[in-house]
């Protein structure tokens, strides 16, 4: 086996309030190998962005990384100084968000904040960053770059816009792309083009994606391993052939046969009663406890880590040997 | 009008004036500017059934939405609602018969009235409870329809989930006995789990209440779940209808079937997509022809000058193609 590019080790991510501290990422551990996609989902407030934020540097204080490792090729970075952290994002590690104005500056041109992001990572001088800017633009599929590069981002659509921010995370070959949910905002048939280049300039670069995302069949087209978070934990983690198809966690099970199909006709949905705990309410045991239709003593009491499960991973105390 | 129609949109059109501020105008030379979001749209909609409107946005599915339930007039065309005229003055006690519910719960529940008065408001403004008493068991009686407890209406809107908002947003819009549910995206901003519960929910109050329902989605998975026939928009226009299974096994215009390959295919079936290529046009200037042309494997001359109508086709369906008129493009399959 590879050694790992990324290494996310019993991580928790903590926002101190007044009326006691909130555990938002809760010992969540694993890794990524160098070329794969990880697809990472589960419900709003799962603490998926935050996982991402943590990794690229970017979390908002008050929120905090309390304890744990986070490793990139094997060295720790979730220690270092802003200013070498700001070093390794853009360089190492490529950011994409599912806004992508929030990536984009409106008072320069798509061509300045390429060459200037392109001048800072790489020697290059003006006219060969201007040129591989113009490089990567066609590589994105933006039509004429040449005449493009010149333009704002308020003249582009919502999915070239989303083009243009994956060329900017792309400029200096990171190693890890961090995506999140970056094609919620954009409709089915952009959607589908989106993917397919993540795809692409991942293979092309042999660059490890996280792919944040709360659409399955984002992550079932895309994904080679899938995470399943619930309340800021790990419930399961597999290829995503087997989390997709034979998943182990009951609210995995409960996620996917929750979801709409096309081409099958049921009646009513399967549904899970009830709804993510908030933060300030975890049931002590299992998270997902309270809507288990598996439920037993150990799990309104002990907390499950994640075991083997057949070809997944999950933290659920029906598979404890 | 076949008795069992509940409404009837007849060549419906709607145009917004986008133009810039007068001054910007003057200063710039330049005229105004009008965009057709809602272009020659018909359908019916059947007692009982669930036709869904689907397309991307900006395609013109909330403003029908909108049209239907009256928050503004049609530029050309008519609505009816059992025959009568809804632009008609004296139509205006049938629109207490329909009400709408929105993709966003929060944004269309007040945040300071607690959820018994947000739900009893339209029973109070339609007169329907002869008194205090009639008026608190119906509230209770609704937020038990909808999965809530009587005891919640003491709550206000921003102690529930995302999903027990919608619920409250269904709520009161049954308050009124409609008979017609105009849902604009209802569950697009909701957690697929979440999405189940309220799809379940409106199944179930569709058959024990005998609602009919607009319902519009841009997520076709949700739509074959949910629809009994689908109408699909592009650039304001209605391009195919057809019953929900017929429109997904087989579907007939190009925009269609394009639609339907660009779904991320859960199943890993290994299909290889047919690549979607292009984005909507801008629809100030919408392409002339067909307004699919530019994007579509199968314009041709023809396509690219004259505007397809939509024609019949067996099934009770019909689509606007000239390709799928000329009989260019196979029943099935690509
Ligand atoms: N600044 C903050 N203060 C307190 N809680 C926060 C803050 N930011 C995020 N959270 C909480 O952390 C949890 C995880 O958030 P997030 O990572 O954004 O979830 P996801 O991306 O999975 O939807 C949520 O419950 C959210 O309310
Ligand atoms: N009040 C309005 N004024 C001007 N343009 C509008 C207005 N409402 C909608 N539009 C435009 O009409 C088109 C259709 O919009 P809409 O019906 O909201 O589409 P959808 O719901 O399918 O996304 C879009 O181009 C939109 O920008
Ligand atoms: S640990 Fe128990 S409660 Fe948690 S998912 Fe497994 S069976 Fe259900
Ligand atoms: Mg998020
Ligand atoms: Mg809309």
């Amino acid at each position: 086996m590879t050694a790992p590019l990324l290494e996310v080790r019993n991580l928790r991510v903590e926002f101190p309030t007044r009326r006691g501290t909130l555990v938002a990422v809760d010992d969540l551990s694993f890794e990524i190998a160098p070329g794969e996609v990880l697809g990472v989902v589960g419900e709003s407030g799962a603490g998926k962005s935050l996982t991402g934020m943590a990794i690229i540097g970017l979390l908002e204080p008050p929120g905090r990384i309390a304890s744990g490792q986070i490793l990139l090729e094997g060295e720790r970075i979730d220690n270092l100084p802003p200013d070498a952290m700001r070093r390794i994002r853009g360089k190492r590690i490529g950011a994409i968000f599912q806004d992508p104005l929030t990536s984009l500056n409106p008072l320069f041109t798509i061509g300045e904040q390429l060459i200037e992001t392109l001048q800072v990572h790489l020697e290059l001088d003006h006219k060969q960053a201007r040129s591989r800017a113009i490089e990567l633009l066609a590589e994105v599929g933006i039509p004429a770059p040449a005449a493009r590069i010149d333009n704002y981002p308020h003249h582009f659509s919502g999915g070239m816009r989303q083009r243009v921010v994956i060329a900017l995370a792309l400029c200096a070959h990171p190693r890890l792309i961090v995506a999140d949910e970056p094609t919620t905002a954009l409709d089915v048939s952009i959607q589908a083009q989106i993917i397919d280049l993540l795809k692409k300039v991942a293979r092309e670069n042999g660059a490890a994606v996280m792919l944040i995302t709360h659409d399955m069949g984002v992550i079932a087209e895309t994904a080679d391993r899938v995470a399943v978070m619930y309340a800021g934990r790990l419930a399961e983690i597999g290829p995503v052939k087997d989390v997709i198809h034979a998943p182990r966690h009951p609210y995995t099970s409960g996620l996917m046969s929750s979801i709409p199909k096309l081409g099958e006709q049921r009646e009513s949905l399967a549904q899970i009663d009830g709804a993510m705990p908030r933060l300030t309410a975890i049931p002590p045991g299992c998270a997902f406890n309270p809507r288990c239709p598996k439920r037993f003593d150990r799990c309104m009491t002990e907390r499950p880590s994640p075991m083997p499960a057949g070809a997944n991973h999950a933290a659920c105390w029906l598979y404890a040997s | 009008m076949p008795p069992d129609t509940l409404l009837e949109l007849k060549d419906v059109g709607r145009t917004f004036d986008v133009s810039r501020p007068w001054l910007d105008r003057v200063l710039e030379g330049e005229g105004r500017r009008s965009l057709r979001a809602v272009d020659g749209v018909s359908f019916t909609i059947k007692r009982g059934e669930t036709l869904a409107l689907v397309g991307e946005s900006g395609c013109g599915k909330s403003t029908v939405a909108r049209l239907i339930v009256g928050l503004y007039p049609p530029s050309e065309g008519k609505i009816e609602f059992e025959g009568a005229d809804l632009s008609d003055p004296a139509s205006s006690p049938m629109r207490r018969r329909m009400q709408m519910i929105f993709q966003d719960p929060y944004a269309s529940l007040n945040p300071r009235w607690r959820v018994r008065d947000i739900v009893a408001e339209p029973i109070v403004a339609h007169g329907l409870a002869p008194d205090r008493a009639t008026l608190e068991a119906r509230v209770g009686e609704l937020l038990s329809q909808v999965g809530l407890a009587p005891q919640d209406g003491e709550k206000y809107p921003h102690e529930f989930s995302g999903g027990q908002r919608q619920r409250i947003s269904i709520a009161r819009a049954l308050s009124s006995n409609p008979e017609f549910l105009v849902c604009d995206e209802p569950t697009s901003a909701l957690d697929v789990s979440v999405q189940a519960q309220i799809l379940n929910l409106m199944k179930d109050l569709q058959q024990r209440l005998g609602l009919t329902y607009l319902f519009i989605s841009h997520n076709l998975a949700v739509v074959a779940h949910i629809a009994t026939r689908v109408g699909v928009m592009y650039l304001g226009r209605l391009v195919e209808i057809a019953d929900a299974r017929d429109l997904f096994t087989q579907p007939r215009h190009p925009y269609t079937r394009m639609l339907i390959d660009a779904i991320p295919d859960l199943e890993m079936s290994g299909k290889a997509r047919t690549p979607v290529a292009g984005e909507v046009p801008n629809p100030i200037s919408p392409p002339p022809g067909c307004t699919f042309n530019p994007r579509c494997p199968h314009a041709n001359e023809r396509c690219r000058s004259e505007r397809p109508m939509r024609i019949d086709l067996p099934g009770s369906r019909s689509a606007a193609c000239h390709a799928v008129e000329e009989g260019r493009l196979s029943a099935s399959g690509g």
